[in-house]
């Protein structure tokens, strides 16, 4: 342990703080499950995750359509959401090398939203004869394939001769951004009224919608990126140092890059296309994390999985639970919780602040 | 022994001549989403039924005030109408987000869902809707009927109107940027009832105006809600472009509660009366009541 560096918390250990996270996610969890405007006594949620449907008994199914149908995946959503939002925070601030980094800057956030209004506003005229069969599931494809392509593409122009810029990936992101938003805005115009409304209503995030159905489709995109990040962890601890030294270490620097906005993309893609825009969580968790046991890859990637999922099922039981029967919007929330708790660690450190 | 013992014959006589059992035994508890549909439950009598009404639902007042609020429209959660324990869940068109509404019809709430087409026929088919799914045809029925007057008694005042005036919707002054309605809306609806001309009918739908576009559209007479109960409406001729209209010349600003104006429930033959005679001070007839 190191101590007396100015600007330098006590690093904290990797084990304990791991494990510490994973009760808090448990804790919160358990939270969700039990708190919510039907008020079934936890006694009753435990008895119901045990037995499943069918053994709850028929005067109480409603209970255990609440708990299993409603509760449940939107719990197991939040986990994987809030995971995904903050895992990418942490990998973009490492690859960026900037604490101001947010997985909006690789374009998904912004190529996610544009796609969304597109299926929203032309999707009866345009893309009537793919929708078809689906009509439900184009708003979410077509958001994720969106958010996929712009990244693909804000790549494409970035990497000169097998070399990824990163510099030229951030302005580049930032100018799609900008055009991205003009389209939306020309998008709107053409909206008519209850168009206009549904995508403000998408943008402003939120778990309500949660089913299994989307469960199992943001399941297979969001685990493996969880799954495979820690495997970036050195790569992006010597990535710190600079490009150069990173490559002299014998770091292979293009494929982390490459990696990384990959793994990004499909988490904040699969995000943005499930619950809609949720802000925050990206930025603060890994911050948050990184002034509690220092910027070691290896401890934080896992640590903002953990962090992530935590405060977003936090901010969602509090979201359904304060103005009941009605829902707040859910980004308001993790704003509100996350921003004082970060200011409050920021104002305790005696020095800077260092990435 | 025989199969038909003494014993077995009366337990299936009993058994058959058991009373069923009666199709009010357990109280209806409905979540109404609209405020077209939550007013028509008002007007048929069913206030008492209602466990949970929307942000929408603004009149009777009381509606909100004594109903717990399940949220807006758009943005409903599942488990939040759930809570309330309702038998059945009234809700217009457009109510969302589609997930939640399926998982309340999962857990064996049935949604019934009505229409919201701004015009008398649209009216009258929610009237229709909504009584029948409360088992209230009768008085659904005279309620239709009663309105349908209202809109024959508007259309012969209607004939009277010797000249239209043309009117604009501002719907919002957000940064002195002017939100009109166009055609397709339902101000251009409200509007047409009223007898007057929509000074924005080369747009369509709601849409930001230009100065020059106002200027170009000339409105007589602008047409506002206020902000609430008892609120004022933003003044429009504060900005340039609208106090060179004739509207701003003449000072002719008409402001009225949003739901009752574009609601499109029961009250809309009036709602549209006042409208016309507030845009037609010559015309002989008179206001139905006297809500701003």
């Amino acid at each position: 342990m190191s101590t007396g560096t100015p600007g330098r918390l006590l690093r904290t250990r990797r084990g304990p703080l791991l494990a510490g996270l994973a009760g808090g996610l448990l804790l919160a969890g358990f939270l969700a499950m039990s708190l919510g405007p039907t008020g079934i006594p936890p006694g009753r949620v435990v008895d119901v995750l045990a037995h499943g449907m069918v053994g709850a008994g028929q005067e109480r199914a409603g209970d255990a359509l609440i708990v299993l149908q409603v509760r449940l995946p939107r719990l197991v959503l939040g986990i994987l959401v809030g995971a995904a939002l903050a895992t990418s925070g942490a990998l973009m601030q490492g690859l960026f090398r900037n604490p101001l980094a947010d997985p909006g800057l690789v374009g998904v956030s912004a190529g996610a939203a544009l796609a969304a209004a597109t299926t929203i506003v032309l999707g009866d005229a345009l893309l009537a004869p793919w929708i078809g069969p689906l009509p439900f599931a184009a708003l979410p494809i077509g958001a994720f394939v969106g958010g996929l392509l712009t990244t693909l593409g804000l790549y494409a122009v970035a990497t000169r001769s097998g070399r990824t810029s990163i510099a030229t990936m951030l302005l580049a992101g930032v100018a799609f951004g900008a055009l991205a938003g003009a389209l939306m805005g020309f998008l709107s115009y053409l909206s008519d009224d209850r168009q206009l409304r549904d995508l403000s209503f998408w943008s402003l995030g939120s778990l309500s919608g949660a089913t299994w159905v989307k469960v199992a489709a943001v399941a297979p995109l969001v685990l493996p990126v969880l799954l495979a990040s820690p495997f970036l962890a050195r790569g992006l601890n010597a990535l710190s140092l600079g490009e150069a030294e990173a490559f002299h270490l014998g770091v292979p620097v293009q494929r982390v890059k490459a990696l990384a906005i990959l793994l990004v993309a499909v988490a904040v893609g699969a995000s943005v296309a499930a619950a809609g825009m949720i802000g925050f969580v990206g930025i603060v968790v890994p911050h948050v994390l990184r002034l509690a046991a220092g910027p070691d890859h290896r401890v934080l990637l896992p640590a903002s999985a953990l962090l992530g999922g935590t405060l977003l099922i936090g901010a969602d039981t509090v979201a359904r639970t304060l103005a009941a029967p009605a829902e707040l919007p859910i980004g308001i929330l993790t704003a509100a919780i996350g921003a004082p708790f970060f200011l409050w660690l920021l104002l305790r450190r005696p020095g800077g602040f260092s990435l | 022994m025989t199969f038909l013992t003494r014993r077995r014959l009366i337990l299936a006589t009993a058994v058959l001549l058991a009373p069923l059992p009666s199709r009010a035994a357990v109280p209806r508890r409905i979540v109404s989403i609209g405020g077209a549909v939550t007013e028509i439950l008002y007007r048929l009598g069913h206030e008492s039924e209602i466990v949970g009404v929307d942000t929408t639902s603004q009149y009777p007042a009381e509606a909100l005030t004594t109903k717990p609020n399940v949220g807006y429209v758009r943005a409903l959660g599942a488990e939040g109408i759930l809570s309330l324990d309702p038998t059945l869940v009234i809700a217009t068109e457009g109510a969302g987000p589609p997930d939640a509404l399926r998982l309340v019809e999962q857990a064996g709430v049935p949604v019934i869902r009505v229409g919201d087409e701004p015009n008398q026929a649209g009216i009258l088919r929610r009237i229709r809707e909504v009584a029948r799914a409360v088992e209230e045809g009768e008085r659904g029925e005279a309620l239709a009927r009663e309105v349908e007057g209202g809109f024959a008694r508007l259309a012969e005042n209607r004939a009277r109107v010797a000249q239209p005036v043309r009117a604009l919707f501002v719907l919002s002054l957000q940064n002195g940027r002017p939100l009109v309605g166009g055609r397709g809306t339902t101000a251009d609806a409200m509007l047409a009832l009223a007898g007057a001309v929509n000074a924005a009918s080369t747009l369509e739908g709601w849409k930001p105006l230009s100065d020059e576009g106002v200027i170009a559209a000339a409105p007589e007479a602008i047409v506002m809600m206020n902000r609430g109960p008892g609120g004022d409406a933003q003044d429009p001729f504060a900005l340039p472009a609208f106090s060179a209209t004739p509207a701003g010349g003449a000072h002719r600003l008409v402001v009225m509660d949003g739901l009752y104006l574009l609601g499109f429930g029961p009250r809309a033959p009036l709602a549209a009366q006042d409208l016309m005679v507030a845009l037609h001070p010559d015309l002989p007839a008179t206001r139905w009541s006297a809500q701003p």
